[in-house]
């Protein structure tokens, strides 16, 4: 009998199990096979925008992902580094078989986690409570909770042109009947397609056509624990290519072969990493789109074309590759393909990731609707973290709006629901500007640290690092700076307009140009740059922080406005019919949650806001 | 289950009849036991009845009760209105003998409240419903029906679509920061368009000024020195155009005087020092007062004498005025002129009959009366649209400002998303938890 049985070991799965056992709960993983554990079937990097921040989160919570990121790369970039501390976010080319590899090594470290291998056909519920999983074989194994993570292998076809295989990612065997086992238990089940563009081999590429895309010259991670290991001058390239005119027809002449277009797919695509034949169709304008070449490994010899995602016939996509500037003679290693499977619809999970319908079932990953790597292992950290809350008898860790990524990513799933895969983008959180890459551990580590899945050891790293910005909050405060001459020079110099009086270090930084590194000129400052980059961040920013945390506040209060359970959507008057509709089927908990469904518009909270009032306040 | 509330739904004060409005489940009951005629509970909906107030077995007045059944009433409860002779002592009695009997003292607005949650009227018909009670004269209510109709909420939401489009472009390119296709936004892409949006905003806030002065009425000061005729010219106009009201405190901080209507429009005339006694004003404070009221006003009207030269005092007040809402009344023009000046002005005298037309005339000219009827009415009119419109702007403008000193783009994109939201709570496109509160707090009591 386990605590925890985590089913599947992509990314969500790792961080589901590790944490659970983490959490001294005896954790097994079931995986399909054991050396697709952590595995990368899509692209080669992780981390982008907001994404990395993701895995910042992940790690201040004390997963795993970024650590293995930062063991495993060989490339490293801060994107949006000038548009502001907002929106900077890493991205890491990871190694696809160091990746696994180190994955792999921690779990093994744990001695709470078993990993066995084995495919989950059906579950044991009784009197709608999850009692542990049937086995193909029809074994079962018993556990008080289960944590599905199984990815896109709920009833996969892979598609390529009008082939449609019942096959997983590598040609690894689907299940064939758990959802089928889910929807009889009441689960709406949905179907979701995403898809993966050809690997070139490497030798076949003639990259003297393309542009060479480096790393930062700046050292990164994402961790908060380690020091970064690679070295700058070690990282690889990568390459930018673009397609062209006869790109284009190809795809334009071949487009009914193709799964998507030719009808051979039901699944619905993510609408924020179109394949290429929908690139070309919806913007048919354009003349050129960018692509870029990413090595999957040092130790492959394979080559991944990002931008390239297609579900055209072997064929077609020969011709179509071949096309490409700098790749005439291209070997093409593995076609490309969409990939079709069964997800359950977010709507019916709670925010703590536990079935609203089979009590201590979890849910994380793609099986809940989303897209992306970083995606699933902030579910899968969320959804193991509250399966040992919930043994432990402690309520559930549910992360707010304006405190994580994360908490964005599942209220957004939970309330909104899915039509399509689920991507995190910048612009889906309100408060971006409190959930920064710099701030991820003081935002998140503490409550690690209360629920218990970050340890002893990194908790001392975090209070250490408070007390550090504590006291350089105060040097800036007390100390000045005089404006001697040849201060005044080093201003004038940078092109500073030079301060009329002296003036305290934190009123200097507060301008746009100045910062700690012109300051170092005249004032030691021996700290970290995690601690000076907060100070600086905190003290530029802070009338906008400080609006910022007011409107949260603002959101709080509405968040706490709770709508009572036993809430008759018909009974409102002058509700509109489609907002009825929808709040009856999300029965969202608050106002605030309310207010962020589809389709029920200001109105519909206004008039609903007004009858809660009217009609549950009396009896207070 | 709800309370029955009351409440005096005519102005107090005047007419010669005031309604005292009850509404809610218990109005029969209640009204039945003050009201002696026809038995209230027999008689059919929608009907007046005549009758009479008692208090005990003391009579108190004559009246008419209109009875109307829920449904089909303005609250969509039991509603009565007792129609009574007036006078404050014998309206108030009423009020307080239904108090008395069991109803509850409406809040502001509260007839509109109950309208708009028994489902009668949406959110934006009951703003509209406010401006409407609220209009002064005829072009107000033209401006109100018009809001009802959404001009208004068409050009804030196209303002608002533009906004949406520069969004839109930041956020792009901070989720796709390495396609090159998409136009890269920066300090120089996004001043132009944030500058055209600011423009718009001030277009509309130009307007607004013509809208308050539809829906509030126009304010005039009439300054000068003493004895220069302020208030024989005040009392012609206000005899000529058969001044409404006199000596009444108006709703703003300020007293009014008197107030005329002129081409539809309400004027104002407010208090300058006591512009009606001509004797034992201290210069001192009409100064300072002059002062005030010159802030204050839409308008002035600077009174000087033909028949004198320029005196210091004159000349201090020429300074005070802004030229934009300035009108230099020369009067006494039936005097010899002794007067030399270099500002336009006009003239005239309260002794012939139409000695003070060229002054109308004047006002008309100056404040563009004539046009502002011409124009298509989608004026920004109320407190609420107009104070969100200006944090708008300035949220604008802020974005506008720290890009200029080098602030990056995620920065500027706040202020951005701020004015969009502030633009949605105008239109009630944005929901705000604290907008019905205030909105009904600001309707007048009884309706």
């Amino acid at each position: 009998m386990y605590d925890v049985i985590v089913v599947g070991g992509g990314h969500a799965g790792c961080e589901a199990a590790n944490i659970s056992a983490k959490m001294g709960m005896k954790t097994l993983l079931l995986t399909i096979n054991k050396n697709n554990i952590a595995d990368m079937p899509c692209n080669p990097s992780i981390g982008g925008t907001a994404k990395g921040i993701i895995v910042r989160e992940i790690d201040a919570l004390g997963g795993l992902m970024g650590i293995v990121a930062d063991l495993s790369h060989f490339q490293i970039k801060m994107l949006n580094n000038s548009k502001g501390p907002a929106v900077r976010s890493l991205r890491a080319q990871a190694d696809k078989k160091i990746y696994p590899k180190k994955m792999l090594e921690f779990l093994e470290q744990n001695p709470n986690l078993e990993i066995k291998e084995g495919m989950v056909e059906d579950l044991v519920i009784e009197d709608s409570k999850v009692k542990g999983v049937i086995l193909e074989d029809n074994s079962q194994i018993f556990g008080q909770t289960v944590i599905l993570t199984t990815g896109t292998y709920l009833k996969a076809n892979i598609l390529i042109g009008s082939e449609n295989t019942p096959n997983g990612p590598h040609g690894e065997r689907r299940s064939n009947y758990l959802s089928e086992r889910l929807k009889e238990n009441g689960l709406n089940i949905i179907r979701l397609k995403t898809g993966t563009p050809p690997r070139i081999k490497k030798e076949s590429i003639d990259f003297s056509k393309m542009h060479e895309e480096n790393g930062d010259n700046t050292y990164w991670s994402f961790s908060h624990d380690i020091n970064p290991v690679y070295e700058i001058n070690n990282q690889q390239k990568c390459y930018l290519l673009y397609t062209n005119e006869l790109t284009h027809k190809i795809i334009q002449n071949h487009l009914d072969e193709s799964a998507m277009y030719g009808g051979y797919a039901t699944g619905v695509g993510p609408r924020y990493c179109p394949s290429i034949e929908d690139k070309v169709v919806r913007f048919s304008d354009k003349e050129r789109h960018q692509l870029f070449l990413e090595p999957e490994s040092m130790y492959y010899d394979e080559w991944y074309l990002q931008g390239f995602s297609t579900s055209m016939p072997r064929y077609v996509q020969e011709e179509m590759v071949h096309s490409l500037k700098g790749l005439e003679n291209a070997v093409i290693t593995k076609y490309a393909y969409a990939i079709e499977y069964d997800a359950i619809s977010p709507l019916q999970i709670n925010p703590s990731l536990e079935n609203k319908l089979i009590e201590g079932l979890f849910t994380a990953g793609q099986i809940n609707g989303t897209s992306g790597y970083e995606e699933a292992a902030g579910q899968g950290l969320v959804a193991g973290i509250n399966a040992v809350l919930k043994l432990k008898g402690k309520s559930p860790l549910i992360l707010k709006r304006n405190e994580a990524y994360i908490g964005v990513l599942i209220d957004d799933l939970v309330t909104k629901g899915v039509t399509d895969p689920y991507r995190m983008l910048t612009s889906r959180a309100e408060f971006r500007l409190l959930l920064r890459h710099d701030n991820a551990d003081l935002r998140l580590r503490e409550t690690g640290y209360q629920v218990g899945s970050v340890s002893e050891e990194q908790y001392k790293r975090y209070v250490e690092k408070v007390a550090n910005i504590n006291k350089l909050f105060e040097e800036v405060k007390n100390k000045k700076l005089l404006i001697k001459e040849e201060v005044k020079e080093k201003f004038i110099n940078n092109g500073y307009d030079v301060p009329k009086q002296s003036m305290t270090y934190e009123d200097l930084l507060k301008r746009p140009e100045i910062t700690f590194n012109f300051l170092k000129n005249f004032e030691n400052f021996d700290y970290t740059d995690d601690v000076l980059e907060q100070v600086e961040i905190e003290l530029k920013y802070s009338g906008y922080i400080k609006k910022a945390y007011k409107e949260a506040e603002k959101l709080q209060k509405i968040e706490e406005k709770e709508i009572p359970d036993d809430i008759d959507y018909n009974k409102i008057k002058n509700l509109a019919s489609e907002a009825k509709q929808k709040l009856n089927s999300v029965r969202p908990k608050t106002i605030a949650q309310a207010s962020r469904i589809s389709g029920v518009n200001p109105a519909d909270i206004t008039i609903l806001a007004i009858y809660l009032k009217k009609e549950y306040s009396k009896n207070e | 289950m709800e309370d029955t509330i009351c409440a005096i739904s005519t102005a107090p004060g005047i007419g010669a009849i005031s309604i005292i409005r009850v509404s809610g489940p218990k109005t029969l009951d209640i009204v039945s036991q003050i009201y002696r005629g026809k038995n209230l509970k027999e008689v059919e909906s929608h009907t007046i009845n005549y009758g009479f107030i008692y208090d005990d077995e003391e009579k108190i007045d004559e009246v008419l009760v209109s009875v109307m059944l829920a449904p089909k009433t303005y609250t969509m409860e039991d509603i009565i209105e007792i129609n009574s002779h007036g006078g404050i002592n014998t309206t108030n009695k009423i009020l307080e003998l239904l108090l008395e009997k069991g109803c509850r003292l409406a809040e502001p607005g509260e007839f509109t409240k109950k309208a708009f949650l028994n489902g009668r009227i949406d959110l934006i018909e009951a703003e509209s419903v406010n401006d409407l009670i609220n209009a002064k004269n005829d072009a107000a209510r033209n401006l109100a029906l018009n809001n009802m109709k959404g001009n208004l909420t068409n050009k804030i939401r196209s303002i608002r679509e533009i906004v949406v489009g520069i969004m839109a472009n930041i956020e792009v390119n901070i989720d796709y920061p390495e396609y090159e296709d998409i136009e890269i936004v920066t300090k120089d892409t996004l001043l132009p368009k944030l500058s055209k949006v600011k423009m718009e905003i001030e277009d509309i806030l130009k307007d607004s000024r013509n809208g308050r002065l539809i829906n509030e009425g126009i304010n005039i000061a009439i300054v000068g020195k003493p004895n220069v005729g302020k208030s024989s010219i005040l009392n012609s106009l206000l005899d000529e155009e058969k001044a409404i009201v006199t000596n009444i405190a108006g709703t703003t901080r300020d007293i009014v005087e008197g107030s005329m209507t002129l081409n539809g429009f309400l004027i104002k005339f407010i208090d300058t020092a006591g512009i009606r006694d001509t004797e034992d004003v201290v210069e001192k404070i009409g100064v300072e007062k002059s002062k005030k009221a010159i802030e204050t006003a839409d308008l002035v009207i600077l009174v000087l004498n033909n028949n004198e030269d320029l005196t210091d005092y004159d000349k201090e007040l020429l300074k005070m005025i802004p030229t934009e809402k300035r009108i230099i009344f020369i009067n006494k023009s039936d005097l010899d002129k002794k007067i030399k000046i270099d500002f336009d002005y006009i003239t005239g005298n309260t002794i012939d009959q139409d000695g003070l037309l060229s002054l109308k005339e004047a006002i008309i000219n100056k404040l563009k009366l004539d046009n502002i009827l011409n124009k298509d009415m989608t004026y920004m009119s109320n407190v609420r649209q107009i104070d969100l419109l200006k944090k708008s702007l300035s949220a604008i403008e802020n974005a506008i400002q720290n890009l200029e000193a080098g602030m990056p783009v995620d920065i500027a994109e706040i202020d951005i998303t701020n004015a969009w939201n502030l633009l949605g709570e105008i239109t009630g496109d944005t929901y705000q938890d604290e907008l019905i509160t205030t909105l009904f707090s600001n309707f007048c009591l009884g309706k």
